[in-house]
């Protein structure tokens, strides 16, 4: 009798765990439907050119970027010695370290500002954040106006105050200074659109709470708001560190790469090496080196942010 | 000390819409003051703008004779107790309590004493070193509480304390918080829409609806001569009975068939609103029955039973000491008797005569 019931019991569970199998596929099946349209478009614009770009980092190809020659690391090795790429790595650190803190710290002072509640603040909220409107493309153009040698806006003032004209573009010391200041100008309506939404999503309460505490303006900016906003700010560096190491639009509109290669950042090097110099393969190296080095400065921003950032 | 005068307080917003019309109120030193009213009836506003988060658009607001009107908030010398604690998410339960001391520059000596005596009166020794997060719902209550607490504020301002807590631990703060003003001789303002909470803490009640002062009292007060509708259905739970009725030939029509014979009562209008409490529709034996009343629905409250009649149009709900073996349908005797009414305006709905009889007032007093 015992031994029936047994048998019977191990024989359900065969028939149970089939279903359960069978359940768990129909799940996944679903769910990878679910995501079909975005693996598509991943796999044909992200994970297909990453692949193609490993594979042509190994080779050297002709003008049309056939592969033709496979020549193993040789490509990277090449780069480490190159002082035009050592100085476009250095050039493009400089870059980050002159935009980013500038984009942040402008933005959050004026999400501070526009955060107040006041009559028509809503105009400043729109003009502090228009740029993120506008074109990289267009925003150079405006930029080239105001660094014009003579006509430029920039020296008239300067020349009205008795300074000497600068070659904002032009001068090997002021190039990227001056491509920098067009960057963070560009950079500001995004960043600011963010910090002023975190902002906003501060409870009202620990304010008035702390209103009635008997807490001061700054007092409450150093307690209150910078913390509670540390998400926010943890992700707006974040995406800006990623997009200055990325930077093409203005360096191309602005100076093409010179005074002198100094304002050479890397993915203009790339953009030159393959198609101005069509070797692709030396381009394809670069750009697998940028991304190492972007996912790696992102991992340890991660590690050390995490500490500091306080999630609700 | 901690006195609050408020002298014709208004509140507008965009200069349209009145808020708080005309509110003129005292309250004194060491009493707990309650402020309920159904949503919207401008309590939290009210508690806001003698906060001083809220701008006064007219009338005078004065703390112990003094106009405060233009004081910012932490010139008012007060503490708040906010609805969802407002605690700061990023600082453990030490520094949310010193948050306060740490911004008025107290010296490092007494905030240490300070947080000692607070975090042991509040019962919170153990939790100094956690996040607001890592508590119970209960346990952020005691901390906002003792925030309040540690300030030394002799006004302290409360917004709804208790309604993000379930009931059984809302029962228990009730207790706690009461036990807390006494010990400490605050001036406690209270703003609840729930009158179970009015009804048990206050020292002293304002109803407010729409803006405008229903009533203020002691709680027995306004749960027995209740100044109009609103408050009488207001106070109490369940809800008063109200029903229109007619006076004909010194009888009181609550239907065609339900009379009831007024004796003692003059009543000026020949249409009235009677209301009876459900304490007052009471069982009754052959000889003392006046009237018999269909069962609607029972329900089984344990020590007593909540039953609801059928009379005209209306449902009235009676409630009885003990367990009633009731059914649907079944006819049940029942004593109405004229002592136990009130009478309301039916057109102004103001009070027109307060039930002579109160909650078998003769049993208590011999107790």
């Amino acid at each position: 009798m015992t031994e029936f019931v047994i048998q019977s019991e191990q024989a359900y569970a065969k028939v149970w765990n089939k279903a359960r199998k069978r359940q768990r596929l129909h799940s996944f099946l679903k769910g990878l439907l679910f995501l079909l349209p975005s693996i598509l478009l991943f796999s044909v614009f992200l994970f297909y050119p990453l692949a193609k770009t490993i594979y042509l980092s190994f080779y050297l190809t002709d003008a049309s970027g056939a592969t033709t020659v496979y020549v193993g690391l040789e490509n990277y090795k090449q780069l480490f010695i190159s002082p035009i790429f050592q100085k476009s790595l250095e050039v493009t650190f400089l870059f980050v370290v002159y935009t980013v803190p500038g984009t942040i710290v402008i933005s959050l002072f004026l999400a501070l500002l526009a955060n107040e509640k006041l009559k028509g603040i809503g105009i400043f909220r729109t003009i502090f954040s228009s740029t993120m409107g506008i074109s990289v493309a267009a925003a150079s153009v405006f930029w080239m106006f105001l660094f014009h040698p003579t006509i430029g806006w920039l020296n008239q003032m300067l020349a009205t105050f008795g300074v000497d004209s600068i070659g904002w573009l032009t001068d090997p010391d002021w190039a990227l200074f001056s491509v920098s200041i067009s960057t963070i100008w560009m950079n500001i309506g995004f960043t600011f659109l963010i910090l002023l939404g975190g902002l906003q999503s501060i409870d009202r309460y620990l304010y008035e709470s702390a209103d009635i505490d008997g807490a001061g303006y700054f007092y409450k900016l150093r307690r209150i708001t910078i913390p509670m906003l540390s998400p926010t700010l943890f992700f707006v560096i974040t995406v800006s560190f990623i997009n200055a190491f990325q930077t093409f639009g203005q360096v191309d509109m602005l100076t093409r790469g010179g005074p002198q290669n100094e304002t050479n950042v890397i993915v203009y090097s790339i953009y030159q090496e393959a198609f101005m110099n069509y070797k692709h393969g030396a381009a394809s190296a670069q750009a697998i080196i940028l991304f190492i080095l972007i996912l790696l400065l992102t991992f340890i921003q991660f590690k050390l942010g995490e500490r500091k950032v306080h999630y609700q | 000390m901690s006195h609050i005068e408020m002298e014709n307080l208004k509140k507008t917003y965009d200069h349209q819409q009145n808020v708080l019309d005309g509110i003129n109120l005292e309250i004194s030193e060491g009493e707990f003051f309650v402020l309920v009213g159904p949503s919207g009836s401008g309590k939290s506003t009210l508690l806001r703008m003698i906060a001083g988060l809220e701008e006064i658009s007219g009338g005078l607001l004065k703390m112990n004779g003094n106009v405060v009107n233009h004081l910012r908030p932490k010139e008012r010398n007060l503490s708040m107790v906010f609805q969802n604690y407002a605690l700061y998410p990023h600082l453990t339960v030490e520094q949310n309590i010193l948050f306060g001391l740490h911004a008025r520059k107290v010296s490092k000596s007494e905030q240490k004493k300070r947080l000692m005596e607070t975090a042991e009166m509040m019962g919170l020794g153990d939790l100094l070193k956690r996040k607001p997060k890592q508590l119970s719902g209960g346990q952020r209550q005691r901390v906002a509480l003792a925030r309040a607490v540690v300030s030394q504020a002799p006004i302290c301002l409360m917004d709804e304390p208790l309604s993000n807590l379930d009931a059984k631990l809302r029962a228990h703060m009730r207790m706690e918080i009461k036990r807390l003003q006494q010990q400490l001789g605050l001036t406690l303002v209270y703003v609840t829409h729930d009158q179970v909470e009015a009804m048990t803490m206050g020292d002293r009640i304002m109803v407010l609806h729409d803006g405008e002062i229903q009533q203020v009292g002691d709680p027995i007060t306004l749960y027995n001569e209740p100044a109009n509708l609103f408050v009488a259905s207001f106070i109490g739970s369940p809800k008063i009975n109200l029903t229109r009725a007619k006076v004909q030939d010194n009888q009181l029509y609550i239907t065609d068939e339900l009379k009831i014979p007024l004796r003692d009562t003059f009543l000026p209008k020949k249409e009235l609103i009677v209301g009876i409490r459900a304490e007052h529709i009471q069982h009754a034996t052959d000889e003392t029955a006046t009237h018999e009343l269909e069962v609607i629905t029972v329900e089984h409250l344990g020590n007593e039973t909540s039953i609801t009649f059928s009379v005209g149009n209306d449902y009235w709900t009676a409630k009885w000491i003990g367990q009633w073996q009731l059914k649907a349908g079944d006819k049940v005797k029942v004593s109405l008797t004229e002592e136990y009414l009130s009478f309301f305006d039916p057109v102004t709905e103001e009070l027109i005569q307060p039930a002579r009889v109160h909650a078998k007032e003769d049993e208590v007093v011999a107790i």
